[in-house]
């Protein structure tokens, strides 16, 4: 059985299609994740599987219960770490736990049990009586990963989970995330706009983009569609560069005043390309090689770049309202 | 069911606690008033004024808790939090309820030490009344927490809440009869009067209190009655409409 099948799921806000006939299955134990740009319907999607949103269109069933038949059954068997801080501030993290558990129907005795575990397995056993409101932002996403956690759920929802930390904490957030997956025996649905998030963690890895899934597959069979090896240089004329690649059957792009070619065998490949330059005259300033990551995956489907809308007033406003919530 | 409400009756209760500083401030008010303005009018023209307002000043107290406490629902929108309770196994009903009662407990608690205060100000309250009032108080608060729950259920900024809320509120407490005799004013502020759900509150707790009133208890106990299940199916309704 599948931990999660959806068929056809849409969601509509006005005009707005933000989910659009999305079908996949997401197997047990699996740690999946949802690649895509902010707004391209990540958070809408799984909102739906949480029962927290209605389907506009579609079916989807968690754990084999519907969506919209059996929305209790539902929320029983899956905890969510929310997007947007979701703690109460004026509490401690024993009681935000303790809160959770008695919504969730645990009795007294698999509370206390469960809180200590929970606790134990982000590490903040030693800050349990004190109130949310001191805590960072990270312990506050590690308080909200537990608290997910306590009912024992049969799949946890991570929206965005390192959203607005820094690189260690984020570093630290994977970590138990891998962690989890390893001692809780759950399947992990996970949403992320940074690619090497997804790329770390994930079994499998769907790309959404404007709603639709454009690419399912694991990270490296991804990759792997790109092929071999990313060359990138930067060069006195890139525009002439690029025609003159392209002349030759090339996949090249360029993204960020440099120019991205994909190719098989990069290694033999870069004295051939510094040749082509200098036969037209143009200087080539530097020269690397990489290997392909999911970005270029995003590039090579849709053409942008997954960070593009960086700047965004939106992407701003959030982060501004993220940051005084972290306060 | 039962343990949801208790769950959310908890936190609206340990947050009460939390903030201690919420209680002193809020018997504050109904103090200025009995000492200032009640000492002050039962001097210059009525002696019995003090005794008189005494009830309405106890309603104005409830009337007022009970309406804020559904600013509560707009902060946990605010910081994310009713998200949490949303997505939980529990129905619409019991976060309302949870949530009312909570208002009741905080409100019934201030009325409660307001009807302490009579010893200090000398107001003499019919003791064989004090636990019917407390029935009242306990209707006029569930009434008044839905309502406000339904303004809470649509609103999105606290500030917003406080201001939209006190509209209503006060034209409410001041044609309640909670400060001067309704059986002698003008037709059409008695219509006014009339129409107002907390009349039946302030004069109920009168009954209670001091035993004088313009209405019988029954009638009094009915428009209660009607009024808070009128609130509390919209605030209901408009719960299970909700998607956080």
């Amino acid at each position: 059985m599948h931990a999660i099948v959806t068929k056809e799921l849409t969601k509509k806000f006005g005009e707005l299609v933000a989910v659009n006939k999305v079908s996949l299955k997401i197997k047990r134990g699996e740690l999946f994740g949802l690649l895509g740009p902010n707004g391209a319907g990540k958070t809408t999607f799984i909102s739906m599987l949480c029962t927290m949103l209605k389907p506009t269109e579609g079916e989807a069933w968690v754990e084999g219960y519907n969506i919209k038949k059996q929305r209790d059954e539902v929320r029983r068997n899956i905890g969510i770490v929310f997007q947007d801080p979701s703690l109460d501030q004026n509490l401690t993290a024993k009681e935000n736990l303790d809160f959770h558990a008695r919504l969730y129907g645990l009795d007294k005795k698999t509370r206390e049990e469960r809180i200590n575990e929970v606790l134990e397995l982000v590490e903040l056993s030693d800050k349990k009586a004190q109130l949310v409101k001191t805590f960072s932002g990270g312990m506050r996403r590690r308080l909200e990963i537990a608290r997910g956690l306590m009912h024992l759920p049969q799949i946890l929802f991570l929206d965005e989970p390192t959203l607005g930390l820094d690189p260690q904490t984020r570093r630290r957030i994977w970590e138990y995330i891998m962690k989890l997956k390893k001692e809780e025996k759950i399947t992990i649905i996970l949403t992320t706009h940074y690619m090497e998030e997804a790329d770390f963690l994930c079994d499998r890895v769907a790309i959404i983009d404007n709603g639709k899934i454009i690419a399912l597959d694991t990270p490296e069979n991804l990759k792997n569609i790109v092929g071999g090896d990313v060359i990138y240089l930067r060069a006195s004329s890139q525009e002439k560069l690029l025609e003159l690649l392209e002349g030759l059957n090339l996949k090249a792009r360029i993204i960020d005043e440099t120019l991205n070619i994909s190719i098989s065998d990069g290694e033999t490949f870069i004295p051939k390309i510094l040749d082509i330059a200098r036969k037209s005259g143009i200087e080539v300033y530097s020269i690397g090689l990489r290997k392909p990551t999911l970005e270029d995956v995003f590039i090579h489907f849709t053409g942008r770049e997954i960070r593009e809308e960086r700047g965004s007033a939106l992407t701003y406003a959030r982060a501004v309202v993220r940051a005084r919530r972290m306060k | 069911m039962l343990v949801a409400i208790y769950t959310l009756w908890l936190r609206e209760m340990k947050h009460y606690f939390r903030a201690r500083s919420r209680f002193l401030g809020s018997l504050a008010t109904p103090i200025f008033w009995l000492a200032f303005v009640g000492i002050g009018l039962s001097s210059a023209f009525y002696p019995r004024y003090l005794d008189f307002m005494f009830p309405g000043i106890i309603g104005m107290t409830i009337l007022f808790t009970s309406t804020f406490s559904g600013v509560s629902v707009l902060w946990d929108k605010q910081f994310g939090f009713m998200k949490e309770i949303f997505v939980a196994p529990i129905s619409r009903v019991s976060i309302v309820l949870g949530k009312m009662l909570g208002g009741v407990s905080i409100a019934m608690l201030q009325g409660i030490c307001i009807l302490l205060f009579s010893k200090i100000f000398g107001i003499k309250i019919l003791l064989q009344g004090v636990i019917p009032s407390l029935f009242i108080m306990f209707l006029i608060s569930a009434s008044y927490v839905c309502f406000g729950l339904i303004f809470a259920a649509r609103m999105e900024d606290p500030h917003g809440f406080q201001i939209v809320v006190n509209f209503l509120i006060m034209p409410m407490f001041f044609l309640s009869g909670a400060l001067f005799p309704i059986t002698k004013i003008p037709t059409w502020l008695k219509l006014l009067v009339c129409i107002n759900p907390f009349t039946y509150g302030v004069d109920a707790l009168r009954l209670c209190l001091i035993g004088e009133g313009a209405f019988s208890l029954a009638k009094d106990v009915l428009a209660l009655l009607i009024f808070f299940i009128l609130t509390l199916s919209l605030a209901t309704y408009l719960f299970r409409e909700m998607e956080a």
